[in-house]
């Protein structure tokens, strides 16, 4: 494979809880606790983990609209951990981010054509043919009709304001862009059109991408890796085929049994399957110790109160494929219908 | 399953809930809003019905329509029929389709968070709900059976968290709150509006094995909306398509999965990557976006997307095509000019392939 | 719990010194700089310059400001003794100090006073939450019908309409016209509680009417928004009559937001309704503002002040601690 774009490592972000008049600190959200990975060039890393497990964190990060609390991130070789808004400028053409949300992340007040110009004019790029046609060119690439440049985003649908963000992350050309569940907030028919793009563009402009969603088909159809996240970790990560095939940690093939299956002949069956978790996510705030989600977890033996399982490979797994977990599941474990008996405290 | 008319004629004249000819519409300023138009679908006890549609197709519309909840609605027009248990609900007075409310039929919804009261507490809301349907029960008798009913939906410790509001509970905790709130009285009609859309895959998983079990357990009848096509295979018996207001589609689920006639539906189908299938190299998407229900296009409303729309003469750009038998058996039902013949062709060559 | 209320209290105090110190400031500074002598205000222009300087060494007025202030604040937690050598006049905690022109002192004129504002304040707002209340939530019920689009207009015109108009034409409508009510003045409730309410009852009204207008407007507009909500549909959903469902679940969110306004509007009221005691001529802490800003009596409006301070800062208090009682979402600490 070729180079690393982006590796992180030892990455975390906590959010402090402050209190009271004097904004004392009594706590921190763990949002993002201590990961490690890479993205190579050229390749869609999908990012999948549950609700306020730390992945638009982690994205944040990676683009460093937030400043990380610990750890590094190199981007092509250069440490930015910490660069200032200045120093990042010249990288930001680089590294784009497309948000979840298609009618919060466009000001309602600006033209579409102003919207997607105003990197270009952040970033003084030159455009031989004028800035309209260079938008209306985007526009166009991004399936999207070139003489809209003057209306608002109210007059388009959420489709086509995903469009609208991918072709202001696009005006720069970056080489990576981290697209924040950029089809959650979209109806199905319509979020296969915006897969369909982002696909296109990926090809046609040898884009890497950093892909966050919480819907593990998405990500498994439109990845190369992926790396699965629990409690601000990355508890396994793997390329795709071997992922979906041989998942190891108990977390992933909890979350992938619980996919509903589109086909009601096989029903009986994947409900038989199915691992049930019992209860919820714990808090950022005060994560269990050892291993973070052993309070979920069937397998869980004393071990993984008292020591955090390391992300390694295991098992005879290809190098690429490590996993965070003492026990992790063998080929033909069984495993369905399994609930923990009773959660350790 | 789906009535046919040829078992009606049997000892028992009407299935539980019988919608005929159900129209909806909402004037606003912008114009009339044909919400729900010409619905027609039948529902026994012990069964499951699924409604899936993309946003704004009418689904919400028409299960509020069931409850009666647009009668508070002055700028809401509901006509047809509603039967539910023999009664007539659109021509029934206020007060008698409201005894029925969260008592024979019952009702959960999407958001959890944002459909309890903030400032009562979860118990107290549910209390509410029984107390409002057995007036003479005691305050600590509605509590006893709350509490209950807490345990029963998976809340630990339900005596505690009886008397937490509704923020202080996780999203999953809110549903099965929910859901107790919305059982208490054993209503045998259980509307579902997205209940899951809200959460998270695993939590997701517990609320429809939750819904899976009680249904066994009180034997009722239960309508679940969703956008999901998964969801909808999952627990399902018969499902509706919706599309623009009107059902295009509908029969028996294992049918409309294994064989759909409606080309909006193979466009459903293609959209969706699948776990339980290989990696396809690209989606199939249905091109363009959902109609406005203030001005639906002329003839079939869904001819502005449908790759076939032409294959037929000019009949899909003029006339709208009614649901009606698609010939396949089993009471499946389409909404589509094209001939059996020629959907059987399409979907056969066209379609399968690429899903 | 406790630790909050020390904390707010403690807050509290800090809140007022910190508006006594500016409005110390501003009231001693400006006429310094605008050359005008507090000395001279007390005893006259063409005193006597050694009657002047008198006046100045026994007020203080010679010292740095910051010690001015500080003996200020020492009248009234402890009292304070005004001194020209032998020339010793006491006035005992609380104290406020004298009035420049009639040379009494302003603690008793405001505390007299101040059952007056009081009366004013409380009757007009049991009358204006009742009816702004009513008026809004049958508005909100009817949205767009003939009685909507009344209320609103009336509203609208309450709103807009100065108190002194309204006051006035009340006036001469209902005691000189009329005359079906006496003359509006103050009568203690304790002396004969039949008169302490016929001689309020018309600016009670006409207070009142301004502050319901606004009331009426912010209870629809809360009252609808509340109907929305998912939650109304959900209560609808159950079964409950209509009448519980508007009653219980939507009053209980609709006036939620009222209670913040509410709390400022009579907090603001209780340091004194200037325009209204000053139609009705009503003696009131607004009355004694008016007075102290027309005769240029700097101890007068600094007490005023101070009264109005407090008050809106307790009512800050009360609301903030209410709304924790009230909204489960909120929580103290
Ligand atoms: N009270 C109302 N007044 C006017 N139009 C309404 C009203 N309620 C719903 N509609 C319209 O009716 C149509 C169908 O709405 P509905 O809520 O049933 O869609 P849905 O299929 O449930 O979508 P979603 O998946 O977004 O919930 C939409 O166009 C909506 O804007
Ligand atoms: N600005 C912030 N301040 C405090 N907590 C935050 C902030 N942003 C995110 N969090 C918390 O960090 C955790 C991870 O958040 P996020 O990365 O947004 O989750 P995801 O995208 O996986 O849903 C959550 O518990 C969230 O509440
Ligand atoms: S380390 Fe232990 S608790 Fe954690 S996933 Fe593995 S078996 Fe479960
Ligand atoms: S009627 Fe015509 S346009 Fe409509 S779905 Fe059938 S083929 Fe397509
Ligand atoms: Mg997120
Ligand atoms: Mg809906």
């Amino acid at each position: 494979m070729s180079e690393n774009l982006l590796e992180v490592t030892g990455l975390e972000k906590h959010f402090p809880i402050t209190k009271g008049l004097l904004k004392r600190q009594v706590g921190a959200v763990r949002a993002v606790d201590g990961i490690d990975l890479q993205v190579r060039a050229g390749e869609t890393l999908g990012l999948v983990g549950e609700s306020g497990c730390g992945k638009s964190t982690a994205g944040r990060l990676f683009t460093r609209i937030l400043e990380p609390t610990a750890g590094k991130i190199l981007f092509a070789g250069q440490d930015i951990s910490h660069k200032s808004v200045n120093q990042m400028r010249p990288l930001r053409r680089d590294v784009q981010m497309i948000f979840q949300d298609p009618y919060s992340s466009l000001n309602p007040r600006h033209t579409v054509g102003s919207i997607i110009a105003a990197p270009l004019q952040i970033q003084s790029i030159p455009t031989p043919q004028g800035t309209k046609k260079a938008v209306q060119e985007l526009l166009e690439l991004v399936g999207l009709n070139p003489e809209h440049y003057n209306r608002y985003p109210h007059e388009f649908s959420g489709g086509q304001r995903q469009r609208i963000g991918i072709a202001r992350a696009l005006a720069l050309r970056p080489k990576m862009i981290v697209a924040d569940e950029p089809v959650s907030a979209l109806d199905v028919s319509i979020q296969a059109q915006v897969v369909n793009l982002l696909d296109d563009l990926q090809r046609e402009f040898d884009l890497t991408y950093v892909f966050i969603a919480h819907d593990l088909s998405v990500v498994r159809h439109i990845s190369d890796r992926v790396a699965v996240m629990y409690l601000g970790k990355v508890v396994e990560i793997a390329d795709r085929d071997d992922l979906y095939k041989n998942p190891r940690h108990p977390y992933t093939v909890a979350l992938m049994s619980a996919v509903p299956v589109p086909d009601p002949v096989r029903r009986d069956r994947a409900q038989r399957e199915r691992v049930l978790l019992t209860g919820d996510v714990p808090s950022p705030i005060n994560p269990p110790s050892g291993c973070r989600f052993r309070t979920r977890c069937w397998k869980a033996q004393d071990i993984c109160a008292t020591e955090e399982p390391p992300l390694v490979t295991r098992l005879d797994d290809p190098q690429s494929h490590q996993t965070a977990c003492h026990f992790p599941i063998v080929d033909d474990e069984q495993v369905a219908g399994r609930r923990p008996a009773s959660a350790p405290a | 399953m789906t009535t046919t008319p040829e078992s009606v004629a049997g000892a028992n004249p009407r299935p539980y809930l019988e919608v005929k000819d159900l129209n909806i519409r909402f004037e606003t300023d912008d114009g009339i809003v044909q919400a729900v138009s010409g619905s027609s679908f039948s529902l026994e006890k012990g069964k499951t019905l699924g409604i899936v549609g993309e946003s704004g197709s009418g689904k919400s519309v028409t299960s509020l329509g069931v409850l009666g909840l647009h009668r508070t609605r002055s700028n809401a027009k509901v006509t047809g029929e509603i039967w539910l248990d023999g009664e007539e609900l659109v021509t029934s007075t206020d007060e008698k389709v409201r005894l029925l409310r969260g008592g024979k039929m019952a009702m959960i919804f999407q958001d959890p968070l944002s459909a309890m009261h903030p400032y009562f507490t979860v118990g107290s809301q549910i209390v509410e709900a029984y107390r409002v349907h057995h007036p003479r029960a005691s305050k600590k008798e509605a509590r006893e059976r709350a509490i209950d009913m807490l345990a029963r939906v998976g809340i630990p410790q339900p005596e505690r968290r009886f008397s937490d509001y509704a923020h202080q509970f996780s999203g999953g905790m809110r549903q099965r709150a929910m859901i107790a709130m919305a059982l208490i009285n054993d209503p045998q009609l259980l509307i579902a509006d997205e209940p899951t859309t809200a959460l998270d895959v695993t939590v997701q998983a517990q609320i429809l094995d939750l819904i899976r079990d009680l249904q066994e357990e009180f034997g009722s009848a239960v309508i679940m909306i969703t956008h999901d096509l998964g969801v909808v295979a999952e627990l399902a018996d018969d499902v509706l398509v919706m599309y623009g207001g009107k059902i295009i589609e509908k029969g028996n689920a294992v049918d409309v999965f294994q064989n759909p006639q409606h080309p909006y539906t193979w466009g459903l189908l293609g959209s969706m990557p699948r776990l339980d299938r290989a990696v396809r190299d690209r989606l199939t998407p249905v091109k363009g976006t959902p109609p406005s229900l203030i001005n639906l296009p002329d003839g079939c409303a869904f001819h502005p997307r449908c790759p076939f729309a032409g294959r037929n003469g000019t009949r899909s750009f003029t006339e709208v095509p009614l649901l009606r038998d698609a010939e396949v058996g089993n009471g499946h039902m389409v909404a589509c000019h094209l001939p059996k013949e020629d959907r059987t062709k399409i979907f056969q060559q066209e379609v399968l392939p690429n899903l | 719990m406790l630790a909050y209320l020390i904390r707010r209290l403690l807050n509290a105090v800090v809140t007022l010194l910190v508006v006594t110190l500016v409005t110390f400031g501003v009231f001693f500074l400006v006429p310094k700089a605008t050359g005008s002598d507090p000395a001279l205000l007390y005893i006259g222009k063409q005193a006597d310059p050694v009657a002047v300087e008198g006046i100045r060494t026994k007020l203080g007025l010679n010292d740095p400001i910051i010690v001015q202030y500080g003996k200020f604040v020492k009248g009234i937690v402890a009292g304070r003794d005004y001194a020209n050598g032998p020339d010793v006049t006491h006035c005992s905690a609380p104290c406020l100090g004298y009035t420049f022109k009639t040379n009494q002192e302003v603690w008793p004129i405001l505390i007299k006073a101040l059952p007056v504002t009081i009366s004013l304040a409380i009757g007009a707002a049991v009358l204006w939450v009742l009816m702004g209340i009513l008026f809004g939530v049958i508005s909100a019920l009817r949205r767009g019908s003939v009685w909507d689009r009344g209320v609103m207009t009336v509203a609208l015109a309450g709103v807009s309409l100065p108190i002194y108009f309204t006051g006035l034409l009340a006036l001469t409508i209902f005691v000189y016209g009329l005359d079906w009510l006496p003359n509006p003045e103050y009568t203690p409730f304790v002396d004969n509680p039949a008169k302490w309410f016929s001689g309020l009852i018309l600016p009670w009204v006409t207070l009142a009417f301004l502050f319901a207008a606004t009331y009426a407007r912010l209870t629809r507009a809360n009252m609808l928004e509340t109907l929305g909500e998912d939650y109304i549909r959900t209560a609808r959903a159950k079964g409950l009559r209509e009448s519980t469902v508007i009653g219980k679940h939507g009053l209980r969110s609709g006036l939620t937001p009222l209670v913040t306004v509410f709390g400022l509007d009579l907090g603001a009221l209780l340091g004194g309704a200037i325009l209204t005691e000053a139609v009705f001529n009503l003696r009131g802490l607004g009355y004694w503002a008016l007075n102290g800003i027309r005769t240029n009596d700097l101890p007068t409006i600094l007490g005023v002040t101070l009264f109005a301070a407090f008050f809106i800062v307790i009512m800050n208090l009360i609301v903030d601690l209410l709304y924790g009682v009230i909204d489960p979402r909120v929580r103290l600490g």
